[in-house]
């Protein structure tokens, strides 16, 4: 393979990624949920803590406890402050303050509004993709 | 090895020792939480997963700078001093902060956001030292090519990894967790680029003979590797809801490495006469189980792109199966092949224990992963919850992490051949 072809292939590459990145950076991933001040306060209280070592967000991050996406429309607000407050056996109590408490609670219940993780209700292509359809109202 | 490479190459060795001890504790702890109180769990992983990452590219880095110096191309070679020490320095910072409870929270980089600037200076200190080495080299072997693709490719996804700290990336969760596991896939490609520009240099000095790195088949599953390193990152996060055509581009792409498997099985038979050639070489032996673990791992990834299976298997362990296939199976058995390429070749009892003790324990390992991933996956669409889940997949995880514990065994012994061949020289 020539180097003026190989360098083609790669720039061809580059811009296309660089169009892909554009895409992904922007539209891909609109939401119509912003997240509000308390939430985001919230989401850096669950990176302080390094929650991800032990659970997930869409499905993504350590298996030690259960994802977390959908806890708070899942079990409800007192089952997650009673989690934190008290710990488990697999799960430390974290020494939080109330409005450290307050801002994960926040966060929980934004993520929870942004979809739900493992829709059950779903269904296949014959080209092996999956349709989600609205989530069940048991979870909304 | 000389000098810088060789440092890098301590390092690394030295990251991996600690590394498989925090692992170790961290699997303990798994199923005894109690065990080492002083070392959590939320501690003990995130101190595994960055000193195993450390061994990665300490290694990968190692055989550049091996190439730059046994060719006598490298240049500023105080600043490649300055860059092991820089790399050295930010990482037993982060160790230290983790220890201290301080963290940035992120999936593997979980350190505070502060150690980002030494570690992007440190990547661009070995970018610069790097083109300015090879620049004049004319007609590129196909490795030269990954690893400047490698080199590139980590400062722009490690700078993509902390757009969170930017509001615009932040303000909304499905934006700020689809692009932190696009930067993590391609991430992960930029060391594979190291990894396996390191492995086709190896190849090259032990058959002493550059046809294949500089053929045309080379170079076509090298550009196969970039689009998936490009494109295909979005199987991380199919249930994250964003654009469907993201999801129908990775899928489409990820299939192109059905090519690349294609290519592994085609090129068996040829292997196994090489193997005649060379079987008693360690580095060698060492290169065709890595052979038999990328064809593993890449049919375990071309079936979790299937977005009808990765529905099933998303969030559980066979995702951690596919990671510690990759980052055990290939990657830390290549840079092995590489380190002990520097060492006799003779095979001891001790080298054959180790090896066939950690190919063995690892499938033993990634098999127990993916049944409880798939028992989980089976569990969670069957509206089991969590704790039910957890009793099901127990005994498995059980037998994962007793294999898990001989792996441990294993490894440590390929350390030690490692370092009694080196006595030997």
């Amino acid at each position: 393979m020539s180097l003026s072809r190989k360098r083609g292939i790669l720039i061809c590459l580059v811009i296309l990624y660089l169009v892909a990145n554009y895409f992904v950076y922007t539209s891909a991933t609109a939401t119509t949920e912003p997240i509000n001040d308390s939430a985001r306060s919230g989401r850096l209280v669950f990176q302080k803590y390094n929650c991800v070592a032990c659970h997930q967000i869409y499905g993504l991050g350590g298996h030690m406890g259960p994802d977390l996406t959908n806890v708070m429309t899942e079990k409800g607000e007192p089952y997650v402050r009673s989690f934190v407050e008290n710990g488990t056996q697999r799960m430390p109590k974290f020494e939080m303050s109330t409005q450290e408490l307050d801002d994960l609670v926040s966060y929980f219940d934004y993520l929870g509004k942004t979809s739900e993780y493992q829709n059950s209700n779903y269904s296949f292509t014959w080209y092996g993709t999956v349709n989600q359809q609205e989530p069940t109202e048991k979870k909304l | 090895m000389i000098r810088t490479s060789r440092l890098f190459a301590q390092s690394g060795l030295i990251t991996l020792c600690i590394g498989l001890l925090f692992g170790l504790i961290a699997a303990i702890q798994f199923i005894s939480p109690d065990f080492l109180s002083g070392i959590p769990f939320y501690k003990a992983r995130p101190l595994h997963v960055s000193l195993v990452v450390s061994w990665i590219f300490s290694v990968g880095i190692s055989a550049c700078y091996s190439y730059l110096e046994e060719k006598s191309l490298l240049r500023f070679k105080t600043l490649s001093l300055i860059h092991w020490g820089l790399y050295n320095i930010t990482f037993v910072g982060i160790i230290i902060s983790f220890f201290l409870g301080s963290f940035g929270g992120r999936e593997y980089w979980a350190f505070a956001p502060a150690f980002v600037f030494p570690i992007l200076l440190s990547w661009i200190l070995f970018a610069i030292i790097f083109f300015a080495s090879v620049i004049k080299v004319k007609d590129w072997p196909v490795y030269l090519w990954m690893w400047a693709t490698g080199i590139i490719i980590f400062i722009y996804t490690f700078c993509e990894a902390n757009t969170w700290t930017i509001d615009y990336f932040s303000n909304s969760a499905v934006r700020e967790i689809s692009i932190q596991w696009k930067a993590y896939g391609s991430l992960v490609g930029s060391w594979n680029m190291l990894v396996y520009g390191t492995a086709i240099y190896l190849m090259e000095k032990i058959s002493q003979s550059d046809t294949y790195s500089k053929s045309r088949i080379a170079f076509i599953l090298y550009f196969i590797g970039l689009t998936n390193l490009f494109f295909n990152w979005a199987h991380h996060v199919y249930p994250v809801p964003l654009s469907e055509n993201i999801r129908l581009l990775a899928y489409g792409i990820s299939m192109t490495e059905l090519l690349i498997l294609g290519r592994i099985i085609w090129k068996w038979k040829s292997n196994l006469q090489e193997n005649k050639a060379f079987k008693n070489m360690n580095s060698y032996a060492l290169m065709v189980s890595s052979d038999f673990w990328v064809f593993f791992n890449l049919l375990l990834a071309i079936l979790i792109s299937i977005p009808v299976i990765n529905f099933f298997i998303h969030g559980t362990h066979v995702v951690v199966a596919h990671a510690m296939g990759s980052t055990i199976g290939i990657n830390s058995l290549i840079l092995f092949a590489y380190l002990y390429y520097h060492k006799q070749q003779t095979r001891t009892k001790l080298f054959n224990t180790a090896y066939h003790l950690t190919n063995w324990s690892l499938g033993i390992f990634l098999t127990g992963l993916i049944l409880s991933g798939t028992l989980k996956g089976m569990a969670r669409h069957q509206g089991e919850n969590y704790y039910q889940i957890v009793q099901t997949i127990e005994p498995y995880i059980h037998s994962t992490l007793l294999s898990g514990c001989i792996l441990f065994i294993g490894i440590t012994l390929l350390i030690i051949s490692y370092f009694r061949s080196s006595q030997a020289n």
